[in-house]
């Protein structure tokens, strides 16, 4: 399990490739990454994302390993930025090892549920009109209720 | 006690600093929050919505009936919005 809080760019690449590499008992493999988007109608200048040093990685290390509590895993990889990005950027990573598909494709997703609104990020957007916190959807709290 | 108290995104811009040091004897976090808004009117306006707030205890997420007996660090903040 590697949790890694960073401001700099990563290689997504070398990033998936590592993590693949190594295994000969996990069958599966399955990455997601989070991008920064434009959004509609005002032009993008750039996200910047605060976070709570500290607490940052004892919540993702938490989310991480209940994942390998409840599912059949070899490994998991989380990689998420914070300071200034622009679009097109990549955000954060998320990948994981299994030794079938329904417990990699699984536990990604519950990843990524889980850190959207457990882990201590905040995104603010910035347009022409000056910076705007990106408010937390009532969907995103949904989302853990079926886990 | 003394207790750090931290701000985090909206909450930090209207306090008007990141992290501030508090002697108090609050006994929970809602008293430390009356205790707080008793001060200068930015924390008021930070605080008018407790339901648009999460709190955080020693770095673990927490509630504002919590007790703050052998706490040193509370965190005030938004709901998160990362990945």
């Amino acid at each position: 399990m590697r949790i890694v809080v960073q401001e700099a760019p990563f290689d997504f690449g070398a990033e998936a490739q590592d993590f693949a590499s190594g295994h000969t008992d996990m069958g599966a493999i399955v990455t997601f990454t989070g991008v920064v988007r434009d959004i509609a109608g005002d032009r993008l200048d750039r996200m910047v994302i605060e976070h709570y040093p500290g607490m940052t990685e004892k919540a993702l290390e938490g989310i991480a390993e209940e994942a390998v509590s409840r599912w059949n895993l070899g490994d998991v990889l989380v990689i998420h930025r914070y300071g200034d990005l622009r679009p097109g950027d990549m955000i954060m990573m998320v990948a994981t090892a299994a030794p079938h598909r329904k417990d990699a494709f699984e536990a990604a997703e519950y990843l990524m549920d889980y850190l959207k609104s457990r882990a201590p990020f905040w995104k603010q957007e910035f347009t022409s009109d000056g910076g705007k916190w990106v408010a937390a959807k009532d969907e995103d709290e949904d989302a853990l209720s079926r886990w | 006690m003394t207790i750090t108290v931290l701000y985090f995104a909206w909450v930090r811009e209207r306090i008007g600093l990141p992290r501030e040091t508090v002697e108090t004897e609050a006994a929970t976090v809602a008293d430390l929050v009356a205790e707080l808004c008793t001060g200068e009117e930015r924390y008021a306006a930070a605080f008018a919505d407790l339901s648009a707030l999460r709190v955080a205890l020693d770095q673990e997420l927490s509630d504002f009936d919590a007790p703050l007996e052998g706490v040193r660090e509370v965190a005030f903040f938004p709901p998160m919005t990362g990945g």
